[in-house]
């Protein structure tokens, strides 16, 4: 059995699964001021009267770093930012205290200036003097010789923890986002160590044995003790969670858009060959990007209670929500209210919503009926349209490639997965729009929780074989070390499926949930003067995102 | 987040599958690292800036400027069209307004490639700002246009396309052509007929540093601009003229290139030559970046920067200064030179060699200028390589009158066949192109 949970900003949904089948569910409403207390009574409530003993594992998605981020309550941080020349790096400050140094490492991983102690001396005075304890250090190019964070931390560890090191959260080349993502990690690590150990404490006191996951933007998870190292990868996994819960229902194969359609926003994902697209570098939180693996979601500001009206004979719906549907007592004409005067919902006061529509009506000079149509009809194009121009976008994300730019995949949707209150409701209209068939999955209202429970733990390598140099650099996992001048591709990629397993493991991963695969790869001749003078390896891993296993069932196909 | 100033538009298309030849100069290698420091600096997360796909020029963007022996497809590969296809994209998303600005950091380069094309040569076998310009021209209408060129190389191609053509004034920065390929870019090379003094040639001395191309910039470019008043300014942003380039001997910076580039101002800027892949392009690159997009480039620098070690010498900017002044002096009296050359001539013809370095090729070519009154002239080129192929074209210019489109039309028609490998008809004003043979 295994248990699925998901922390949203109003509910927390549950769900039990065993061998393929949905045999429990639970939600509560989320109370805010006590995050865990809400994951506990969920989990509760789930396995009232349960035999846990078989227990295989518990996934969470939670939002405890997500709030903390957002709402303020983070620790204060010491930044030390080791920018070398480029960029004027003073946007990076982001910490409470902003220290940054002179050292300089280029991009082939070559130390240009090396660190001065007595910077970092001074900076810890300074960090001292504030009262701060968490610290984070980010160099540009750590990722391909990690020395100089790592040196730094040395001198820091004894004093401030934890000193996030920015190599070690992602392999990508993008400073500013490595500046950014290794403050949040720092800033984010008390209150989630918090979280980790209240529920340590809870699951012991119940003899729950089972292993403990936490679910990542990118719809994979991690184990309990790598979110506590490191929780920054805890961030906004609620759009992941639905999404993975959505394909669980659907062909793993095929390119897809996934709509779920709320009562404010409408958000929209996508699956190439059955495998959720993903942001091309990392997710936003506020105002700072980072380096993140997350599922790629767009959210618009459509939804079943947008309000609705009309301007110089145009039907005009959202971005705002002004309250309930009118049907339900709210103050304007909502897409629900067009919904349930066409039959298509059903709930509140049916002449409360076909008043709406006879207000909206009056403006456009047709009855209260060809109103919601028209309403319905809206809200399908505004979806359709919105869609297009994202996969528009897509398509043209960059490529560096003659053969990538003749002939690359292109994504092709072959139908459209729909969930959210609304989502039976708005099937016929979409597959109108699209051209698509539409399947809305049974259990949708779980699927946050589904998604939860059957994430695999995802996990990353960056590989940097430099031949002429004689290095090999994988920083996800701190290594940098000497290699032959005779090292070859072929080499390069048994060594990078290696140090992902390491990795994998390291996250919590377990042998027989592996899938490991290449995801880019190129091999570089140098030449200097008119000789080779090496090859400059580059190979990228990952575990495959995934499900365990599908459920499929859907009652709209 | 960090916010530009202009829209930018950048065009980043390092081709890392295409190469001259394994161990050539242009090889996938060439813009490894530039990319590592664009990435790593995080300019796709800059507010403003944009990046594009390259589109692929098309067989008819290449007739509009090339006579390709013995056609377009035979002589290009898909990264000739992708490249030229780049700049394109530049252009059309500045003329469209999607941005303030293009940079298109693309390969290979383009601006050795001159009207007719045997081979390749200098690494370059089509022209892409002159495919750009054309494509732009016939799309958008015709347009005013200085092309400044600061690759350290003379841009002899650039030099011959637009020879003729007072609506596209060349302006080429260039180690002189005593002391580096091509050879060529002196003074004395200052247009054809209907066009004299709309090119220019700025030979510099060796070990030119930031202090000469300043000044060359300051006292002697933006003047000529400012008279010119062109609808639109390209940059060929050759990034050669850098002090640790392999083929070339100038001290140029980085910081210089940026700082030249934001005072040049262009609306559009062309990656050409430049092969100090590691100490220069990454550097350069972002340098030139940051100034079209507004953004602060002075901490932009190189690992061994030394600006002692890069000071520019007494008697080089005594010998620049000198020259500036020759030089705007030519300018200023373009229109007595032109009257005095021309004067009762019905014809004026241009007979060179040509050598393709890169494929080891000669040409031998007479380019002929009917001076005509109401038009640039029709013009023909008649041209032999050392391959045995002979070949006959006729251009009829974008502004040409009725009676040169007609006697353009007449020459193409009564050669007889069998008398060349190939004959070529160029008609810019209705972009018709043909050949036969």
């Amino acid at each position: 059995m295994i248990v699925g949970l998901d922390m949203g900003g109003t509910h927390v949904d549950a769900c039990l699964i065993d061998r393929g089948n949905i045999v429990e569910q639970a939600k509560t409403p989320t109370d805010r001021s006590d995050l865990f207390g809400s994951i506990w009574k969920t989990l509760d409530d789930l396995l009232l009267g349960k035999d846990f003993s078989n227990l295989e594992r518990i996934n969470l998605s939670t939002t405890v770093s997500t709030n903390a981020i957002i709402e303020g309550k983070t620790t204060p941080v010491g930044m030390i930012i080791e920018s070398g020349p480029g960029l004027d790096p003073s946007f990076l400050a982001c910490g409470q205290e902003n220290v940054f140094i002179s050292g300089y490492i280029d991009h082939r991983g070559r130390e240009i200036k090396s660190v001065a102690p007595e910077e970092i001396e001074e900076a810890a005075a300074r960090f001292r003097k504030k009262g701060i304890k968490a610290c984070a250090v980010a160099a540009k190019f750590s990722v391909r010789n990690p020395m100089h964070e790592t040196k730094i931390k040395e001198i820091l560890k004894d004093e401030f923890f934890p000193v996030t090191m920015g190599h070690a959260l992602s392999g990508k080349l993008n400073f500013p986002r490595r500046v950014f993502t290794s403050y949040l990690n720092s800033a984010v690590y008390q209150v989630f160590k918090a979280f980790c150990e209240s529920l340590r404490q809870a699951l012991a006191k119940k003899e729950i044995n089972a292993p403990v996951n936490v679910l990542k933007a990118d719809g994979g998870t991690v184990s309990l003790d790598a979110a506590e190292k490191y929780p920054v990868y805890t961030i906004l996994s609620g759009p992941a969670a639905s999404l993975m819960g959505s394909c669980a229902f659907n062909p793993a194969d095929k390119d897809a858009v996934f709509l779920d359609i709320g009562g404010t926003t409408t958000d929209i994902s996508f699956v190439a060959d059955g495998v959720p697209l993903f942001e091309p570098l990392g997710i936003s939180i506020g105002n700072l990007k980072t380096l993140i693996r997350s599922v790629y979601n767009v959210s618009i500001g459509l939804g079943g209670d947008s309000a609705v009206s009309v301007e110089n004979g145009e039907i005009k719906i959202g971005p705002r929500r002004e309250g309930f549907p009118m049907a339900m007592g709210g103050p304007v004409p909502t897409p629900s209210d067009a919904m349930i005067v066409l039959g298509l919902l059903d709930f509140g006061q049916k002449d409360q919503a076909i008043s709406a529509m006879k207000k909206i009506g009056e403006q456009l000079g047709v009855d209260a009926r060809a109103a919601a149509q028209a309403i319905y009809e809206k809200m399908g194009e505004i979806i359709k349209q919105k869609v297009d121009s994202l996969l528009a976008d897509i398509n043209s994300r960059p490529v560096y490639t003659v053969k990538e730019l003749l002939y690359r995949k292109r994504l092709k949707p072959e139908y459209v997965s729909i969930i959210g209150g609304p989502a039976r409701a708005m099937a016929p209209v979409l597959e109108k729009k699209f051209q698509l068939p539409c399947r809305v999955p049974k259990h949708f209202e779980v699927a946050n929780a589904v998604g939860a429970a059957l994430a695999k733990t995802t996990a990353e390598i960056t590989l940097l074989a430099d031949t002429a140099k004689g290095t090999l650099s994988a920083p996800e996992i701190g290594l940098y070390e000497k290699i032959d001048r005779n090292f070859t591709l072929e080499m390069a990629r048994r060594k990078a499926l290696e140090l992902l397993q390491q990795r994998a493991s390291m996250l919590g991963a377990e042998g027989s949930e592996m899938e490991a695969e290449i995801t880019e790869e190129s091999s570089f001749n140098m030449v200097r003067g008119f000789y080779t003078s090496g090859k400059n390896i580059r190979i990228r891993a990952q575990i495959k995102p995934g499900l365990l296993y599908e459920l499929r069932g859907v009652d709209y196909a | 987040m960090l916010r530009a100033k202009n829209r930018l538009g950048l065009i980043f298309f390092p081709a890392f599958d295409w190469a001259i030849s394994p161990t050539h100069p242009e090889r996938e290698e060439r813009l490894l690292y530039t990319q590592d420091q664009v990435f790593e600096e995080g300019i796709a997360d800059v507010e403003g800036i944009k990046f594009y796909n390259p589109g692929m020029a098309t067989e008819k963007d290449v007739q509009r400027v090339h006579f390709c022996v013995p056609d377009v497809m035979s002589r290009v590969t898909e990264s000739h069209l992708i490249s030229a296809g780049g700049a394109i994209k530049a252009a059309e998303v500045v003329m469209e307004k999607d941005v303030d600005k293009a940079f298109a950091i693309v390969r290979p380069p383009g601006h050795h490639a001159q009207r007719v094309v045997f081979g390749d040569r200098g690494f370059c076998i089509i022209n892409i700002e002159a495919v750009m310009l054309e494509n732009v021209r016939q799309r958008f209408g015709n347009r005013r246009i200085a092309i400044v060129d600061t690759d350290c190389h003379h841009g002899d191609g650039t030099q011959d396309i637009y020879w003729n053509d007072k609506d596209t004034l060349y302006i080429s920065f260039h180690q002189d052509g005593r002391t580096l390929y091509p050879g060529t870019g002196f003074l004395d090379e200052f247009g054809g007929p209907a066009a004299m003094g709309y090119n220019i040639n700025i030979p510099l001395p060796p070990e030119t540093g930031e202090e000469g191309f300043l000044y060359v910039l300051d006292n002697l470019v933006i003047p000529i601009l400012e008279e010119y008043k062109p609808e639109l300014v390209v940059n060929s942003a050759g990034q050669d003229n850098h002090y640790t380039d392999p083929i070339t001997n100038m001290n140029f910076t980085a910081h210089g290139y940026a700082e030249l580039n934001h005072r040049l101002n262009p609306d559009i800027a062309i990656l050409e030559g430049g092969y100090s892949i590691e100490g220069a392009l990454p550097y350069v690159n972002l340098g030139i970046i940051l100034a079209m997009a507004g953004l602060d480039y002075s901490h932009v620098m190189e690992p061994d920067y030394d600006p002692k070690k890069l000071k520019q010498s007494f008697r080089i900017t005594e010998y620049i200064k000198g020259l500036c002044e020759k030089i705007y002096e030519r300018w200023r009296r373009k229109e007595d030179i032109s009257r005095e050359t021309l004067k009762g001539r019905e014809y004026v013809t241009r007979a060179r060699n040509v050598y393709y370095d890169t494929d080891g090729i000669m040409e031998e070519q007479v380019q002929k200028f009917k001076v005509c009154s109401h038009c640039s002239g029709l013009n023909t080129i008649h041209s032999r390589s050392d391959r045995g192929y002979e070949i006959f074209a006729v251009s009829i210019p974008r502004d040409a009158c009725q009676a040169c489109i007609d006697e353009g039309y007449k020459i193409y028609k009564e050669i007889p066949t069998g008398k060349y490998y190939k004959i070529y008809l160029q008609d810019r004003v209705n972009d018709v192109y043909m050949s036969q043979g």
